[in-house]
């Protein structure tokens, strides 16, 4: 018994060291990552300002918190007002360039996370924020060292994946959108409402990154370029699950942010984002539609 | 009498760090404009321009402030040293990512600038981490106040006009046409017969090692370089509005909307200033919301910018020349 538990020791410790925390960053990469996947893919353009998304569901959680609401609680409300400003933002920024180069979109939307940023450090500074106190992890579960805040992270995350996976594999909204990323063309010929499909790829993925945000903010904390610095993995994420291919970006988002933890073992943690930046560049040379087989633009 | 001194030191520094961004927007206005390469890790090229020069020109490092050098090397070779970085970088981010899709090339280029800004801040050996590199000469500093400043601002537009004369005879030559070939219709231009992933790499790597030497002009003028300096913000998106405010592909245009919006952000900062100390802070953020949002009224109803960008001109001789039955 003693030998058994001398050999589990150092797993279990690399479990509570590098497996959780991948996990955890890895389903938040996932989430974030789905949308900028379809975004790519119906609305043809890298959508710069998702990070920022992503921070703006942080944020909109704290009145919330502050009135006493469970975090986990204010990620459907975070979410709802996040898609409807995303809508918003497309209005305003990103339709009117629908019929020109794609790439002025992406410069529309480096402007507009550029806006949002400002506005978190106009409304809430540029404090660090925190939704609760530092938790110790939960003794039952001993010897693993997990905390509540990541058994709500983690049902929260199965749920919201199921949840896509619904609305993806077996509604019409969720067929026409797969149709519109494979091929928009095809798609609109076949009669399906460019605009409107346009609209729920919005809610979808601005949900999304809006509940990563809510959750990042639960396992660390709330501050006006968490969103802006997951960018790059979050790119990461969905190039190497294939453009377009939201199982993939799932996927890719969990492989990166395992990467990023493990690789914490051998080169120092500040230089964790160039890891992402590596494997998209090695994905871009050797694999450029991703491993679910995407769409190279 | 010391107001109107006061006055002119102002303007000068203005016209200095304006005169410095335009480097940036020209090397932006090769890479964009011309060649349509969406380049948006301006910040990371300038980070190496002005730490490479830095290293090379400043004073030996102190135990309290340690970094690589300085090699107390002339200022020239400083510079040129600098051009040199960032085009080695440009020449291996490009070689990867230009066949792609501009959407890439923007991913990429801003990954590979926050590498470059992590790499800085954190690695104190190489360019003293998160406390910069001080001790950086300026040169004509022996001359003492204002004429220092007045020859810097003369040696810095120097360099602009050098700079743009360049680049105007480079665009109007056939080479410029082929860039522009390109930019238009990529399929065509390699139908034509030309190597477009060498031109595109050529121009990337040009521009980039403008953006390195308007690093290497400002730490020489600021004497001194903290990773604060490379934020994203002002290195790369203003040296974007810029451009696409002033016209991009018109190099008066580059040069011009560095000049506007250099102001506009300048007197943004003033009107802020007058505001009590409590909303002060808070209006800076107002300053980058208005910019963020200056970009969205120029790309949607005034696209082609202050100088729109001029179809190049074909002489007669060569119109003549065409037109002979082959």
């Amino acid at each position: 018994m003693a030998a058994r538990a001398a050999l589990a020791s150092p797993m279990i410790e690399f479990f509570n060291d590098y497996i959780m925390s991948a996990l955890v960053l890895g389903s938040i990469y996932a989430l974030g990552a789905i949308g900028i996947s379809m975004i790519y893919a119906i609305l043809r353009f890298a959508h710069f300002a998702h990070g920022d998304v992503l921070t703006l569901g942080a944020y909109l959680a704290l009145p919330l918190v502050a009135i006493g609401v469970h975090p986990v609680l204010t990620i459907p409300i975070a979410m709802a007002v996040s898609a409807v400003v995303a809508i918003g933002i497309d209005k305003a920024f990103y339709r009117p360039f629908r019929k020109s180069q794609p790439i002025i979109m992406v410069i529309a939307s480096f402007g507009v996370a550029l806006m949002l940023r400002s506005a978190f450090q106009l409304f809430w500074g540029i404090d660090d924020k925190y939704y609760w106190a530092i938790q110790p992890p939960l003794e039952s579960l001993e010897p693993f060292s997990i905390g509540a805040k990541h058994l709500y992270i983690g049902g929260a995350v199965v749920i919201l994946i199921g949840a896509t996976h619904y609305l993806l594999a077996y509604t019409r909204t969720g067929k026409a959108m797969r149709a519109m990323s494979d091929d928009p063309d095809l798609a609109r010929v076949t009669g399906i409402p460019t605009e409107k499909i346009v609209i729920w790829t919005w809610i979808v993925g601005a949900s999304l990154a809006a509940a990563a945000g809510v959750l990042l903010g639960m396992d660390t904390r709330i501050k006006f370029d968490m969103g802006w610095n997951l960018l790059l993995p979050m790119f990461a994420a969905a190039i190497l699950g294939g453009l377009g291919r939201p199982y993939g970006a799932i996927a890719g988002g969990m492989v990166i942010g395992g990467l990023e933890e493990l690789s914490t073992l051998i080169i120092p943690g500040d230089y964790k984002s160039a890891v992402a930046f590596g494997v998209m560049v090695l994905v871009l040379i050797f694999r450029p539609q991703g491993i679910f087989k995407g769409r190279v633009l | 009498m010391e107001f109107i001194g006061g006055l002119i030191l102002f303007l000068v520094g203005f016209a200095t760090l304006a005169s410095i961004a335009s480097i940036s927007t020209l090397g932006l206005n090769i890479c964009w404009g011309v060649t349509g390469l969406f380049n948006i890790g301006i910040a990371g090229f300038y980070a190496v321009g002005a730490y490479t020069s830095a290293i090379l020109t400043a004073e030996p490092s102190v135990p309290s402030n340690p970094h690589l050098g300085g090699f107390e090397l002339p200022i020239p070779i400083g510079w040129a040293g600098a051009m040199l970085a960032s085009a080695a970088i440009a020449w291996v981010v490009g070689k990867i990512c230009l066949r792609l899709r501009a959407d890439y090339l923007a991913i990429a280029t801003i990954g590979i600038a926050e590498i470059i800004r992590i790499t800085f801040r954190n690695w104190g050996g190489l360019a003293g981490g998160s406390y910069g590199i001080h001790r950086i000469p300026r040169p004509f500093e022996e001359w003492g106040q204002p004429w220092a400043e007045i020859f810097f601002l003369l040696l810095v537009v120097a360099v602009v006009v050098v700079i743009y004369l360049v680049i105007e005879r480079g665009i109007n030559s056939p080479w410029g046409r082929m860039m522009r070939a390109i930019r238009e219709n990529e399929l065509a231009a390699a139908a034509a017969g030309k190597d477009v992933e060498r031109m595109r790499l050529q121009a990337f790597v040009y521009g980039s090692a403008l953006m390195g030497l308007a690093g290497a002009l400002s730490a020489h003028y600021l004497k001194q370089f903290l990773p604060e300096d490379t934020e994203p913000l002002t290195a790369t998106f203003l040296i974007w509005v810029m451009l696409i405010a002033g016209g991009s592909g018109n190099n008066k245009g580059a040069i011009l909307g560095a000049f506007v919006v250099w102001g506009l952000w300048t007197m943004s900062e003033f009107l802020t200033d007058l505001l009590s100390a409590e909303w002060a802070t808070r209006a800076a953020y107002i300053r980058v919301f208005l910019i963020g949002f200056l970009l969205q009224v120029v790309l949607q109803f005034f696209a082609r910018g202050i100088i729109p960008e001029k179809p190049p001109v074909i002489r007669r001789e060569e119109k003549a020349e065409a037109a002979k039955p082959g």
